[in-house]
C-alpha cells in the first residue's frame, strides 16, 4: 500500500511538471493553431536564467524567499522578452505563409537555442549537466505509513502553483478584455484586425506569456530533478506536447488534465509492469486517444470547412 | 523568395550544428602542422593524420573532451620527439554531439575525405559500434580507447580496443559486492537504450547469481530521463543491500540524488560511466560511499602513471581521468604500431597493432588478445567527500 501510494505522489509530481510546459502550448496553439516546437527550449533558456541568478546569489547556501522571488521573476521576465523576440523575427513575417511554414520555422528555432547553448563561451553553460541550485530547502512534508511514503515540499508547492496557474490562465481567457481578443484573434485573426483588435500586440502577449510560463515551469523542474542542461527541452517539450494532446490541445484545465494523467500512466507502468515498456505505454495512450477522441479528451469538435 | 531564402538558411544552421569541425592541429612546438589543402604535395607526405571522433558536446560532453586532450598530449609528446619515423603526427577531430548517426558520418568523412590512418574513438560503444563498421569495409584500423562493450571488436580485424571489457567489468564488480561487501540482494538499475549498460547489466546478473547472490529487481529508465522515482519506489520495496548502476554519470548523480531522498539506504555501485567530476556536482552527498570499476586510479603509485598525471597537468591544469588516460593510450599505441609496420596505414598497420605486447600504458600494462581486446587489471575506487578513493585491484 505503502508503495502504492508513493506512485501516485511521484506520479502527480511529474505530471505537474509535464502540465506546466503543457499550459504553454496549449496557449499559443489556441491563438495561433500554432504548434510552438520552441517552447520546451525557451523553457531551457529561462532555467538557465535561473541557474545564473541563483549562483550569482549564493542561494544554495542563503536561501531567501526574497531570492527565489528573484529567480523566478528574472527568468520568466527574461524569456517573456525572448518569447516576444522569437514570435517577432522569426513567426510574424510567416503569418500569411502556410501553417506548415511556421511550423519547420518553430522546429529551428528549437534547434538554434538547444544547440547554439551547447557553446561554450561567454554567458552560455556548455554541453555538460549543471546541478541546479537547492534554491529551496528540500524538506519532507506528512510522512505517512511512518515515513515510508516521503512527500517533499517542493513537490507541493509545485502541485498548487500549477493548479493555481491553471485558474489564472482560464479566469484571463474567458474574463478579461486581453482574453477576448486572443479568443477573436484565435476565432480568425483577419476578421479580428477589421475589428480593431491589434492583431500583431495580442498574438506576442500570448508569446510572451506562455514564454514566461515556460520559464516558471522550468525552475520548478529544475528544482524537483536537479540536472540542468541545453537538452532538457527537448524531452520535456515533447512529453509536455502528448500531454497537450491527449487533452485536446487549445483548451487549458485539459492541458493539465492529460498531463496529470500522463505522468501517472508512466508511473505506474513502471511500478507495476516492466520499466521498459513505460514510452511505449505512454505513446501508445497518446495514439489510441486520437482514434478514439481525436479532439482530445477534453477538447471540442471543430468541424472543417473545405 | 522570402520563403526559400528562409529554409536555405535553417538547413545551413541544421548543418552548422550537425557537423561542427573541431580542428586540432596538434600543438607541436616544430613546423606548424599543414592543415590548408593549398600547401599541396609536401604536407600529404610529411604529416601522419590520425582521425578521432568524440562527444564534444552533448550530455556525455567531458567524456569526448577528456580523450581529446589525452589524444593531444599523446601526439604533442611524439612530435616533440621526432614523430614516426620522421614524419609529424596530427589529428583531425570531429564532434559527433554523443550520437551514433553523427559518429557514423563522422567516420565516413575521416575515411573518404581526409584519408586518415587510423581511427580513434568512441568512448560509448554505441558510437563505436555504428563507426566500427565503416572502418572495417575500408580497412582503416579503428583503436576505441574505452568502449567496453564485447560486439565493438566482433566487428571485424580492423577493430581495436585499449581498455577491457564488459563481461570483466560486470565480474569484477559481481565479485567485489559479493566477497568485499558481503551484499546478498541486489538490484539493477539499467539504461535500456544504451549498449554498455545492458552487457554490464546482463554480466554482473550472471556472475552475481553463480557466486550465490540474489537479484531482486531488474528495473530500466532512458538516456535522457530525470525522474526515476518510479524505478526508485519499485526497487525500495525489494529491499536490496545494494543497487547496481551501469549507467553515466549523467544519470547516476540524479538517481542517486532521488534513491536518497526516497529514502533508500542500499550501497549504490557502478562501472567506468560514473567517471567524471560532474557525478559529485550532480550527486552531491548523496553518492558518497558508492563505489564504481574503473581502468585506472591517478592514486596508482606506479611510475608511468605518476609521469603520465605529471605532464597532463603540466599541459591542461586539471588532474586527468580515466577516459584522459585512456585516449592517451589509444594514440600511443596507434603510434607505437605505425612505428613497427612497414606502413603506417591498412592491413600493414592492422597486422602490427594485433601484435601489441605488455604496452606500457598509463592506465595499465596492455596486451592485446585475439580478439582485439586489452588483457588488463581493474581498479574498484570508492566516492569520498567529492573525491575518488583507491580500493583495490582486481585482475583478469
Amino acid at each position: 500500500m505503502a508503495d502504492f501510494v508513493q506512485h501516485l505522489i511521484n506520479g502527480l509530481a511529474a505530471g505537474t511538471i509535464y502540465a506546466l510546459v503543457a499550459l504553454g502550448y496549449t496557449m499559443v496553439y489556441g491563438v495561433l493553431q500554432l504548434i510552438n516546437f520552441a517552447h520546451g527550449d525557451v523553457m531551457m533558456v529561462g532555467t538557465f536564467m535561473g541557474y545564473a541568478v541563483a549562483k550569482s546569489l549564493k542561494l544554495d547556501l542563503h536561501p531567501s524567499l526574497w531570492g527565489v522571488l528573484l529567480v523566478f521573476g528574472v527568468s520568466m521576465g527574461g524569456c517573456a522578452v525572448i518569447g516576444f523576440l522569437i514570435e517577432r523575427f522569426a513567426y510574424r513575417p510567416l503569418r500569411e505563409k502556410p501553417r506548415l511554414t511556421a511550423l519547420i520555422t518553430a522546429i529551428g528555432i528549437s534547434f538554434l537555442l538547444s544547440y547554439g547553448f551547447q557553446l561554450d563561451f561567454g554567458f552560455l553553460p556548455g554541453a555538460s549537466p549543471h546541478a541546479f541550485p537547492e534554491i529551496i530547502e528540500p524538506a519532507e512534508w506528512l510522512p505517512l505509513f511512518g515515513g515510508e511514503v516521503v512527500i517533499r515540499n517542493t513537490q507541493v508547492i509545485s502541485f498548487l502553483i500549477a493548479l493555481l496557474l491553471m485558474v489564472g490562465l482560464q479566469y484571463l481567457v474567458f474574463r478579461t478584455r486581453f482574453g477576448t481578443a486572443m479568443r477573436a484573434v484565435s476565432f480568425d485573426h483577419r476578421v479580428a484586425g477589421l475589428m480593431g483588435i491589434p492583431t500583431d500586440r495580442i498574438i506576442a502577449g500570448t508569446f510572451m506569456l506562455g514564454s514566461a510560463l515556460a520559464a516558471g515551469a522550468g525552475i520548478l523542474y529544475a528544482i524537483k530533478d536537479t540536472a540542468v542542461q541545453p537538452l532538457m527541452g527537448l524531452y520535456v517539450g515533447l512529453k509536455a506536447f502528448v500531454a497537450a494532446v491527449i487533452g485536446g490541445i487549445g483548451h487549458v484545465p485539459g492541458a493539465v488534465a492529460g498531463a496529470l494523467l500522463l505522468g501517472l500512466v508512466e508511473e505506474f507502468v513502471v511500478g507495476y509492469t516492466a520499466s521498459t515498456w513505460r514510452d511505449a505505454v505512454a505513446f501508445g495512450f497518446l495514439i489510441i486517444v486520437l482514434l478514439v477522441r481525436p479532439q482530445g479528451l477534453f477538447g471540442r469538435m471543430t468541424p472543417e470547412k473545405v | 523568395m522570402r520563403l526559400r531564402a528562409l529554409l536555405t538558411l535553417h538547413a545551413c544552421v541544421a548543418v552548422l550544428a550537425c557537423e561542427k569541425k573541431v580542428e586540432s592541429p596538434a600543438p607541436a612546438p616544430a613546423p606548424a602542422a599543414p592543415q590548408a589543402p593549398t600547401a599541396a604535395a609536401p604536407s600529404a607526405k610529411d604529416v601522419i593524420l590520425l582521425g578521432e571522433i568524440g562527444s564534444l558536446t552533448g550530455a556525455q560532453a567531458t567524456f569526448g573532451v577528456s580523450t581529446k586532450q589525452g589524444v593531444e598530449m599523446a601526439v604533442s609528446e611524439a612530435n616533440a620527439s621526432g614523430g614516426i619515423k620522421g614524419r609529424k603526427v596530427a589529428v583531425q577531430v570531429y564532434d559527433d554531439q554523443g550520437k551514433p548517426e553523427e559518429a557514423a558520418n563522422a567516420a565516413t568523412r575521416l575515411i573518404a575525405q581526409d584519408h586518415v590512418a587510423v581511427i580513434l574513438g568512441e568512448v560509448a560503444s554505441t558510437n563505436s559500434l555504428a563507426m566500427a563498421p565503416k572502418a572495417q569495409s575500408a580497412h582503416v584500423p579503428m583503436i576505441s580507447p574505452s568502449s567496453t562493450n564485447p560486439k565493438v571488436t566482433e566487428v571485424g580485424d580492423y577493430i581495436f580496443r585499449v581498455c577491457f571489457i564488459d563481461p570483466f567489468q560486470g565480474f569484477v564488480m559481481a565479485k567485489f559486492a559479493h566477497e568485499n561487501l558481503k551484499v546478498s540482494k541486489a538490484a539493477v538499475l539499467k539504461d535500456q537504450k544504451s549498449d554498455y549498460s545492458q552487457g554490464l547489466t546482463d554480466v554482473f546478473t550472471r556472475k552475481f547469481t553463480e557466486m550465490g547472490g540474489t537479484i531482486v529487481g531488474v528495473e530500466a529508465y532512458a538516456q535522457g530521463d530525470t525522474d526515476f522515482r518510479a524505478q526508485l519506489t519499485a526497487i525500495k520495496k525489494a529491499k536490496p543491500d545494494a543497487i547496481y548502476i551501469p549507467g553515466y554519470y549523467t544519470d547516476v548523480g540524479i538517481i542517486a540524488r532521488q534513491a536518497s531522498e526516497l529514502g533508500l539506504k542500499a550501497t549504490l555501485l557502478g562501472g567506468d560511466g560514473w567517471e567524471s567530476d560532474k557525478l559529485f556536482e550532480l550527486g552531491g552527498k548523496a553518492v558518497e560511499g558508492s563505489y564504481y570499476t574503473n581502468h585506472y586510479s591517478p592514486e596508482d603509485p606506479a611510475p608511468q602513471v605518476q609521469q603520465f598525471i605529471a605532464s597532463y597537468k603540466k599541459m591542461f591544469g586539471a588532474v586527468p581521468d580515466s577516459l584522459a588516460a585512456l585516449g592517451y593510450d589509444a594514440a600511443r599505441v596507434a603510434m607505437d604500431g605505425m612505428k613497427r609496420a612497414s606502413e603506417p596505414t591498412g592491413a600493414s598497420l592492422r597486422d602490427a597493432l594485433a601484435q601489441t605486447k605488455d604496452f606500457p600504458g598509463a592506465a595499465g600494462t596492455i596486451s592485446l588478445d585475439g580478439a582485439r581486446n586489452a588483457v588488463k587489471p581493474a581498479v574498484v575506487l570508492q566516492v569520498q567527500g567529492g573525491k575518488t578513493k583507491f580500493v583495490t585491484t582486481i585482475s583478469p
